[in-house]
């Protein structure tokens, strides 16, 4: 029964369902995999150690973290409230666009800025409430909606184009295990296109979304 | 082993003493003590020695940190916080000069990986020790103040930062128990070998319906890219670059339309106060699809 071997992603589903703890089912569906396919409980664990030990790249980032602990006590996030604060007289739709292409600008430059209770919440999301002025309950729940997307849209879209992002990693990691030798820095360039056809789908929503809440300045 | 090999490595020992620093820092925990410090001792061990213990050792003690985190006995320790007030006089000070040290992170290491025989590991960190240099020159900042905000930011931060490399890990599994194959033989019945653009889209979207089951876009990329990319696109001459650059980021469609990926689109809603989550993903519907699209349309302009 080969399809059995696809137990390792009915885990993952049911556990990420269940939220159980991400790191055990994680672990436990490569076990189960492993296990239905033949694999002795040791070479299960050889294939997860090797492969733990070549990807430590991955995690070379702990060594920004001084620097941006540093940065954050000297006012990093401070400074960049009061840069967007300045952009004020606008509409809700512009302003969230403005912070996506910040957003996306600073994700590519693997500055940490954002994040949808560090940024949007306390900041983002006041400053496009201010420009939409709105009572009404739909509307503003469209203006919270649009506020959590365009941070996910930069996120997702500005990240990889840093070289070492994490995805970039992963992906030179994969295509290396099957016997491509790729570069991490042409990772990064060739995901600047989709970045910008991101920021070009998001401007037209952008627009649309003005003309939904109604209030042109 | 040339000194460029040797320094290489030498930034993952660096990283085993930032996680060194955190285990010694959470035996003053409240709660949890031994365990998290075992937790963080047991990852710093995997980084400074993994070249001198057998692979199968690091695998055991990644089901020791796998039991350690299920049993919830991995916690983060009671830190101060840094007043508003004096982070806010500090902005005054300094202005747009803190921005120089988060540019250089970034600058810094595409401007080192463009020097031949520079690795990405050493690229990537000695740009953050250049970077904090330059830091620590301009602000001066206490040094006990610094070890400490790191030890609560990597705490913070915790046992899921290592999810990216043990998801890595279960498609290293995969790999060797054959999962791809079962893949290509679904994919197969979708794609005409004389029509590579049938089997972009087969790849395309079985990224963004796979991110879509399993909430996480890592997950799906060594799976999807085993079963898929390699057998219909690479093997055809794709550049490998292209399709995993785009491959990830058809999966990152994925992630925009599905409650799995619940840390985006689930927990904001909460954050923001909203009254559902389903609004958040309705929105995000609406660009998620003709990004797909473009995925789709762009991996075949760029590898024709």
């Amino acid at each position: 029964m080969e399809n059995l071997k696809l137990i390792g992603i009915v885990i993952i589903v049911l556990g990420f369902c269940f939220k159980l703890d991400v790191i055990a089912v994680v672990v436990f569906a490569a076990i189960a995999t492993g296990l239905v396919s033949g694999m002795t409980f040791v070479q299960i664990l050889e294939v997860m150690g090797k492969s733990f030990t070549d990807t430590r790249l991955m995690s070379i980032f702990l060594l920004s973290f001084p620097v941006i602990v540093i940065l954050e006590r000297y006012g990093l996030k401070e400074r960049s409230s009061e840069l967007i604060l300045k952009l004020k007289n606008t509409t809700a739709g512009k302003l969230l666009y403005l912070y996506a292409v910040i957003r996306t600008i600073a994700a590519a430059l693997s500055i940490r800025l954002g994040g949808h209770a560090q940024f949007v919440r306390p900041l983002i999301l006041p400053m496009a409430q201010a420009s939409a002025n709105t009572d009404d309950e739909n509307k503003n729940e469209k203006i919270k909606s649009f506020s959590a997307a365009v941070e996910n849209y930069a996120n997702f879209f500005g990240q990889n184009i840093f070289v070492g992002a994490s995805g970039g990693l992963l992906i030179q990691q994969t295509l290396v295990s099957l016997g491509y030798d790729v570069s991490l820095v042409k990772i990064a360039i060739y995901s600047i296109p989709m970045g910008i056809i991101m920021l070009i789908f998001v401007y037209i929503q952008s627009v649309i979304f003005d003309k939904k809440i109604g209030k042109v300045k | 082993m040339s000194i460029l090999n040797i320094l290489s490595e030498f930034m993952y020992i660096l990283c085993g003493i930032v996680t060194l620093s955190v285990a010694i820092c959470s035996l003053k925990n409240d709660q949890n003590k031994y365990t998290t410090f075992l937790f963080w001792l047991i990852i710093s061990i995997m980084f400074i020695f993994s070249k001198l213990i057998p692979s199968y050792i690091i695998g055991g003690l990644i089901i020791v940190i796998s039991i350690l985190t299920l049993t919830k006995k991995v916690s983060v320790g009671q830190f101060s916080e840094s007043s508003r007030k004096f982070r806010l006089e500090m902005s005054k000070k300094y202005k747009n000069l803190v921005f120089i040290p988060a540019l250089l992170i970034g600058v810094g290491a595409f401007l080192l990986l463009q020097i031949k025989g520079v690795s990405t590991s050493l690229a990537l960190g000695l740009s953050a020790i250049i970077s904090l240099i330059v830091a620590i020159i301009i602000f001066k900042p206490n040094a006990k103040e610094t070890i400490e905000d790191t030890n609560k930011m990597v705490m913070n931060v915790g046992p899921s930062s290592f999810l990216p490399q043990l998801l890595t890990g279960l498609g290293a599994v995969f790999t060797a128990a054959n999962v791809g194959e079962i893949t290509s033989k679904y994919a197969q019945v979708f794609i005409n070998e004389k029509y590579i653009i049938t089997a972009i889209i087969a790849y395309c979207l079985a990224m963004a319906i796979f991110t879509m089951i399993m909430g996480n876009a890592f997950a799906a990329f060594s799976v999807i890219t085993t079963g898929i990319a390699a057998p219909f696109l690479l093997s055809k001459g794709l550049s490998p670059e292209i399709v995993g650059a785009l491959g990830m980021t058809a999966g990152f469609c994925g992630t925009l339309m599905t409650p799995m990926a619940a840390n985006f689109n689930v927990v904001p809603a909460a954050v923001l106060e909203m009254k559902s989550y389903t609004s958040i993903l309705k929105t995000q519907v609406c660009v998620a699809i003709p990004l797909l699209i473009s995925h789709i349309i762009l991996m075949y302009i760029m590898t024709l």
